[in-house]
């Protein structure tokens, strides 16, 4: 990313405590695993784990003071000022809602995938809390600007530290720790709390369990992380161990996954483009996407389980038939399936589960299955509808 | 009989003619648990620093070369029986990779002693 140093973490002492194992990522120096990759992963999907994610770029874009707008008035216009740049339906959004979406480009490629939430509170009506990935930070920020100079402020909050908190004994952890309140969120919503300071928590992540994501001040964040490490149920993990549980819940990386050349439609990612905007066509790239959205596009992002036990990572060719048919774009191994799991593009041909495909490792073909995605089912917490 | 070592920390111990080959303890705390390995078949040969064998973890995927030439005669029956543990349980051991027939014994002057790799792998 940049010549100098990679940045420190504000809990870089509370890390290093724990571990030395750390590494640049996104210009920071991340604590990379604890106990073990394997270990921290399964400990994540049977427990609690707490992740620093304190690189990402969380930020607050609000409507310029004395906006003079109330309630939903408000909330449509900062979020036409968003929907500038992204396909979801932000104006849509329910007070407390957040939602996944991407930056898109003219050519209907991606150029971050990132979090959009609409504040709970009556109070906050004009602004949107955004996160979006560590690596992209400064250009999505800078394209924000850019296309709403003048009509709203962009305020950086990656000074604060971003901290989640996964694994099925999430909710009663954070009820335990910071507010019994956290336990009447439904996954995908967000909400302000007085705790450690003043903290906003989505409930949300990236490793397919339930859990929150919670953004608090660095001069409270020591007390938080403590508090939350000293429950028996909670142990750090790792960046290692964030990719694998990602890898295995079927979630794009950004610059692997997702690129400026691949569009929502290719990566499967339709569902997050609601039909008001597909209607209004009113997004960068809507002509390629809408056409893809409606005739189909000519690859798929797909799961892709090996029949043997090598990992197929990031790079490895994909053949059928002596032909090639895409590419695999991240890979790895699953510790829950035990054995190896890779996401790839393949021609729609081949798409479907259960296509046999063959990937070329170390220049020897290796049979494979195309797998429905997540690898491991999702177990986020989503309350009935009316309760 | 001494055992050396190359800077990619693959071990050798020679015996005769006859070289055991594998990786160090301190490669397979790096690596952490070990997903996946591939063998080179027998009869193969390779020349001193060729790529001969690979090594996975849940984190990469390292390649493992030969720290001196000569030809496959033996290839670890646990670890080609996918019993890759014995890897991380003892790499310095039960643990090896292959054994080599070695065309030139010279090389190994060229490889690290424990004190000097001990030496080497406190400086990373």
């Amino acid at each position: 990313m940049s010549d100098s140093e990679p940045k420190k973490l504000p809990l870089d002492a509370l890390w290093r405590a724990r571990t030395s194992k750390f590494g640049d990522f996104a210009g920071y120096d991340m604590p990379l695993q604890f106990e073990g990759l394997i270990q921290e992963h399964n400990w994540t999907r049977t427990h609690a784990g707490l992740f620093d994610v304190s690189h990402m770029g969380p930020c607050f874009f609000a409507l310029p003071k004395g906006h003079g707008l109330e309630g939903e008035e408000a909330h449509k216009k900062i979020a036409s000022l968003i929907e500038r740049l992204v396909p979801a339906d932000i104006q849509g959004l329910k007070p407390g809602q957040v939602r996944y979406t991407m930056i898109t480009n003219e050519e209907g490629g991606v150029l971050d995938d990132l979090m959009i939430a609409r504040p709970a509170e009556p109070g906050a009506a004009g602004d949107l809390y955004i996160v979006v990935n560590a690596g992209c930070k400064h250009e999505d920020w800078a394209l924000i600007e850019a296309a709403t100079k003048g009509e709203a402020n962009l305020v950086r909050a990656d000074d604060r530290c971003l901290l989640a908190l996964q694994g099925p004994s999430a909710e009663a952890v954070a009820r335990a720790v910071i507010s019994d309140e956290l336990g009447a969120m439904g996954f995908m919503q967000v909400k302000r709390f007085d705790a450690f300071g003043r903290i906003t928590v989505t409930r949300s992540g990236y490793t397919g369990e339930d859990g929150y994501e919670i953004l608090v001040r660095a001069e409270n964040a020591h007390d938080l992380a403590g508090a939350l490490l000293a429950h028996p149920e909670v142990k750090p993990i790792g960046l290692g161990a964030r990719d694998s549980l990602r890898l295995e819940a079927g979630l794009c990386l950004y610059g692997h996954d997702l690129d400026p050349t691949t569009s929502p439609i290719e990566a499967d990612l339709a569902w997050t483009i609601q039909k008001r905007r597909r209607e209004a066509a009113d997004f960068p790239g809507a002509k390629r996407i809408l056409r893809e959205y409606d005739l189909g596009a000519a690859r798929k992002r797909v799961g892709i389980r090996p029949n043997d036990r090598a990992p197929a990572r990031e790079g490895v060719e994909i053949y059928k038939d002596g032909k090639k048919v895409g590419v695999v774009t991240s890979g790895g191994f699953s510790p829950i399936l035990n054995g190896p799991i890779s996401i790839g593009y393949v021609d729609v041909a081949h798409a479907e589960p259960g296509a046999g495909l063959e990937l070329i490792i170390r220049g020897q073909a290796r049979a494979a299955t195309v797998t429905p995605l997540p690898f491991v089912p999702h177990r986020y917490h989503r309350p009935k509808k009316g309760s | 009989m001494t055992t050396r070592f190359t800077k990619d920390h693959e071990w050798v111990r020679l015996d005769g003619d006859i070289a055991t080959i594998g990786i160090s303890t301190y490669a397979a705390e790096q690596l952490g648990d070990v997903v996946y390995a591939e063998l080179p078949a027998i009869g193969k040969s390779f020349k001193q620093g060729d790529d001969m064998a690979v090594v996975e973890s849940a984190k990469t995927a390292s390649d493992v070369y030969a720290p001196i030439s000569g030809e496959i005669v033996e290839a670890n029956a646990a670890i080609a029986g996918e019993n890759w543990q014995i890897i991380n349980d003892e790499p310095q051991a039960g643990g090896w990779f292959v054994k080599l027939k070695a065309s030139n014994k010279t090389e190994l002057d060229a490889l690290m002693d424990e004190a000097a790799y001990a030496d080497y792998v406190k400086g990373l």
